[in-house]
């Protein structure tokens, strides 16, 4: 199979006005690469503009969710074999260039998951509100504390993993809002963890999901995540650290 | 002033309602999703207990006079309410989903026995 392959999984929904430019750009930056766009029950031609431009696409038949849909992808590419993943967005908001940069910590072997943040490098520019700065960074510090380990960004949907990652994930990912969680799961099963510093592009359509109620149930449920999933004993991966 | 006994019996029921809760979210057997409602649930009512003063301020603001403890129950059964309120939503909204995922599987099934591709298959209206 493609022991050696590389696939993007993109997640998206309601993205049709930029998931075609999504598409090409990964497709520029490699083109050995598969693209396979997770369609999240889009209401617009999010699934056909992705085909279009030459990505797989997976269509759920309803609304599941990010962490729903992206893993999807991760289940495709346990089933197909592959040896690697990228995860992107769809809104185009994290920059194709930077795949091989984050991909190479997998390539040397020195990482299970690599997280594409924002802030390794204090002087990256990206500046959030302050609120949801302190919301990252709070999280940051809380799964830095839990796992014993500096995290510098847990929030990031920008990562790249090899195939024990990729196993992990395919069997064990949470539903909503999933990147916290996933970075706790995945460093207490013994994934190695690096991390890159990328810069992330402003949205350039729609507006973020955040509203203030969905921020009060993302903080609780988070919180509540994490602090359980602490408690749990997960195996160590014998596909770890090869 | 509440009981000292019924404000005991009070603060476990509600410690146990949360220890529950938090071990099923941990084996995996309760989502944190639906456990929050019941956590709230749990909180509330601890507080509710522990605080022998504040129920019976709380009870005068509803005009229980009588029993204030009464507060305790007629909370418990205010939150058990919502709680089974959001899982009637829930079930809805799973019903629909099921049908939907019965009905895709049976037409994708026909397109797979007639031999046809089964890729970019219409999405269902709805």
């Amino acid at each position: 199979m493609n022991r050696d392959g590389l696939v993007a999984i993109v997640p998206a929904w309601n993205e049709a006005e930029v998931i075609g430019a999504v598409v090409g750009e990964i497709k520029r930056v490699r083109s050995d690469i598969e693209v396979v766009v997770v369609d999240d029950a889009s209401q617009d031609d999010t699934a056909e503009v992705a085909e279009g431009h030459g990505a797989t696409v997976l269509r759920l038949p309803f609304n599941v969710g990010i962490g729903g849909a992206v893993q999807t992808g991760f289940r495709y590419a346990l089933e197909q074999g592959y040896a690697r993943a990228v995860r992107l967005d769809g809104d185009g908001q994290h920059d194709a260039s930077q795949i091989p940069r984050i991909l190479a910590p997998i390539e040397e072997g020195v990482a299970d998951l690599v997280i594409g943040s924002r802030f390794v490098d204090p002087g990256g520019s990206y500046r959030p509100p302050f609120a949801r700065r302190m919301g990252i960074r709070v999280f940051a510090r809380l799964v830095s504390l839990l796992c014993r380990q500096r995290v510098t960004d847990t929030t990031s949907g920008f990562v790249a993993l090899d195939r024990a990652g990729i196993e992990l994930f395919a069997a064990e990912y949470p539903h909503d809002y999933p990147e916290v969680e996933s970075t706790l799961v995945a460093l207490r099963s013994g994934l190695r963890l690096a991390q890159v510093q990328v810069e992330m592009r402003e949205r350039t359509t729609g507006s973020s999901s955040i509203t203030f109620l969905r921020s009060l149930y993302y903080i609780v449920k988070v919180t509540l995540a994490l602090l359980v999933a602490s408690l749990r004993r997960y195996p160590r991966l014998e596909g770890a650290g090869r | 002033m509440t009981p000292l006994r019924v404000s005991l019996v009070g603060v476990a029921a509600s410690l146990l309602l949360i220890l529950v809760v938090l071990e099923l979210v941990r084996g995996r057997r309760l989502k944190e999703r639906y456990a929050l409602l019941w956590l709230a649930t749990g909180v509330v009512l601890l507080v509710l207990s522990a605080w022998r003063d504040g129920l019976n301020t709380v009870a005068g603001w509803l005009g229980v006079t009588g029993y204030p403890p009464a507060v305790l129950f007629a909370v418990a059964t205010l939150f058990v309410l919502l709680v089974l309120l959001h899982y009637s939503t829930v079930i809805s909204k799973l019903t629909d989903e099921n049908v939907e995922l019965a009905q895709r599987i049976a037409l994708l099934e026909e397109r797979v026995r007639r031999g046809e591709p089964v890729s970019g298959s219409p999405r269902p209206p709805g």
